[in-house]
């Protein structure tokens, strides 16, 4: 809807300025603390801009030692949360695609009921299936191991075999039943046609479960016990000192260090982000 | 069935399969699982022991349970509605044709990238007592700002102002639904010499209404779900157990206090509550939201 009124124009970017540095200011203040001297996070009023910017912050944060909190291996934080994101994310792409082709390319009796099962399974809330998942992992001696936090994925879940399925439907059926004339077997089809054909859709599946593994903290606080295994949604909290006295600048480096490869993402892939969130929404 | 049919369904089978085990083994056994816990008090240490409705008979009478589901409750009552219309706004503004769009778009939904424990930290540091920056800033504009974090008061409306920051993605979906709305419609409504408002509420807001349910909808069920930010934010849910949340009670129970029959009738109280939610919503949505083609 088009604002048409010649003197409104500059009050509406008046409104998107301000509420743009309200969205941004946290997060240079967060920057500006993670390059300051300690002295200088703690001065009122605060200085905006650090006196020196101590970029050894960084490397600090990274290999933090602090005679209150001990070491923090971050790196190997980081090294976890990257082995269950490449796990994950692969599992999560393939068993989806496969799932969604059978769903979708192939019509055989009782489809649609599955199908129907299927979406009514994205009601259950993950609170309700945690206790059982702990007891069965308990059983299986997985607690305190990473396989709870990966194994999942490669078995699909509901809302990536809609969204896949959505896409593959709108793949001309002439396509597959050319290459089947031709001989082409049904796996064929699907890895050297239709996936190919898919890489957008994919690509929205891809990014959303890594973004998923990076942020999920229930889930390794559940299953993890040994500090040197955390990700590092959970080891981000251990800079945090129970009993004040909190280094904040490096704090907030362990932070931006966190922040930063999804920030650099979403340059990357906006159209991606933009696609996958619309489509989440529009679904409904 | 025939011998075509017979291939195709071998065949169907076949590639669904790895999601017939994930159906079995990480949603129908989970939610059975967790109703017979329910039923039972169970500390995984030793068998699971049949007591009926035992679990939601105390869970009546426990004021830490009730607590904790006004808080979540509260939190989204005052949450929902501003994200919404925070979010609505915004979106309106950006889709009103002004330049730098994309610019602004950017901005907007940076925060809602923000992982949520990196995003409870941040605010942990805006929020300080001490040496929190926001207080710095109201006291410049001459108000005194409150104890975010240590005053049982505003513990609550400073997890909303920080949900408000995180709002970016919700504008995204209305912004796609926006761009979505017919131009002819907009066009029509000129003709009949319609003004912005008449618009605005005319058009605009019936047709995004789908939009908006589906927001409220996964907003009150997101909300049930909250977990890290306030367990990070507020530990224990202190001060007062003013920041403590429905699925903070359910994890310690589990965990901590190893009440898995406990903390499975909180699970199903909450899958019953989700599942209410949905309906009501579709209910409602039948007579006040408008769908296009319906």
């Amino acid at each position: 809807m088009q604002v048409k009124t010649p003197w409104l124009r500059p009050l509406v970017h008046l409104v998107l300025i301000a509420g743009s540095l309200v969205c941004l200011f946290p997060l240079l203040w967060m920057i500006s603390t993670s390059l300051k001297p300690i002295t200088e996070t703690m001065t009122l009023p605060p200085r905006w801009i650090p006196s020196v910017w101590q970029w050894v912050n960084y490397p600090r944060a990274v290999m933090y030692q602090s005679d209150k909190l001990g070491y923090i291996p971050f790196l190997v934080y980081a090294q976890n949360t990257l082995y269950l994101a490449v796990l994950g994310v692969t599992g999560c792409v393939l068993s989806n695609a496969v799932v969604a082709y059978g769903f979708s390319r192939i019509r055989w009796r009782g489809r649609e009921t599955l199908f129907a099962i299927t979406l009514a399974t994205m009601m259950i809330p993950f609170p309700v299936t945690m206790v059982p998942m702990y007891v069965l992992y308990r059983h299986l001696h997985w607690i305190g191991t990473f396989k709870p936090l990966w194994v999942g994925a490669w078995c699909g879940g509901a809302f990536n075999i809609f969204l896949l399925r959505q896409f593959f439907m709108t793949i001309p059926q002439e396509l597959s039943e050319a290459a089947r004339v031709d001989g082409c077997s049904e796996w064929r089809i699907f890895w050297r046609i239709i996936l190919p054909l898919a890489k957008p859709a994919l690509a929205v599946v891809a990014l959303f479960h890594f973004m998923y593994v990076w942020n999920d903290f229930l889930g390794p606080l559940i299953y993890l016990q040994d500090q040197r295994q955390f990700t590092l949604a959970l080891g981000l909290q251990a800079y945090q000192s129970q009993h004040g006295g909190t280094e904040w600048n490096m704090l907030m480096a362990a932070a931006t260090i966190m922040v930063l490869p999804i920030i650099v993402l979403f340059f990357f892939a906006q159209k991606t982000f933009i696609q996958g969130i619309s489509v989440t929404g529009l679904k409904g | 069935m025939t011998r075509g049919e017979r291939h195709n369904l071998k065949l169907g089978l076949c590639f669904v399969a790895p999601w017939l085990i994930g159906l079995a083994l990480f949603q129908i056994y989970p939610i059975a699982a967790s109703f017979w816990f329910s039923l039972c008090d169970y500390s995984v240490l030793q068998p699971a022991h049949f007591i009926g409705l035992g679990n939601y008979h105390d869970l009546a009478g426990d004021d830490v349970f009730w607590l904790a589901l006004r808080n979540t409750l509260g939190y989204a009552a005052i949450a929902l509605p501003l994200g919404l219309v925070t979010a609505l706004a915004t979106a309106i503004l950006l889709n009103s044709g002004v330049r730098g769009m994309a610019f602004y778009r950017t901005f907007f939904f940076l925060p809602s990238l923000v992982p949520a424990v990196a995003s409870a930290i941040l605010w942990l540091w805006l929020l300080n007592g001490e040496y929190g920056v926001l207080n710095v800033l109201l006291g410049k504009a001459g108000v005194k700002g409150p104890g975010w974090l240590s005053d049982p008061l505003w513990t609550k409306p400073a997890l909303v102002l920080m949900s408000l920051w995180g709002v970016g993605n919700t504008m995204v979906i209305f912004l796609a639904g926006l761009q979505d709305v017919p131009q002819q419609l907009y066009e029509a409504a000129d003709l009949d010499g319609a003004g912005w408002l008449g618009k605005l509420r005319h058009v605009t807001l019936p047709m995004v209404s789908p939009v908006i349910l589906f927001n409220l909808i996964m907003g009150i069920i997101g909300s049930l779900q909250m977990f890290a930010v306030p367990y990070i934010m507020l530990p224990g849910g202190q001060p007062a157990r003013s920041g403590y949340f429905y699925t903070e009670y359910l994890y310690d129970n589990a965990l901590p206090y190893l009440q898995m029959g406990y903390a499975s009738a909180m699970a199903w109280i909450l899958f019953l509550i989700t599942l209410a939610c949905t309906f009501a919503a579709l209910r409602l949505s039948q007579r006040h939201v408008h769908y296009e083609g319906a």
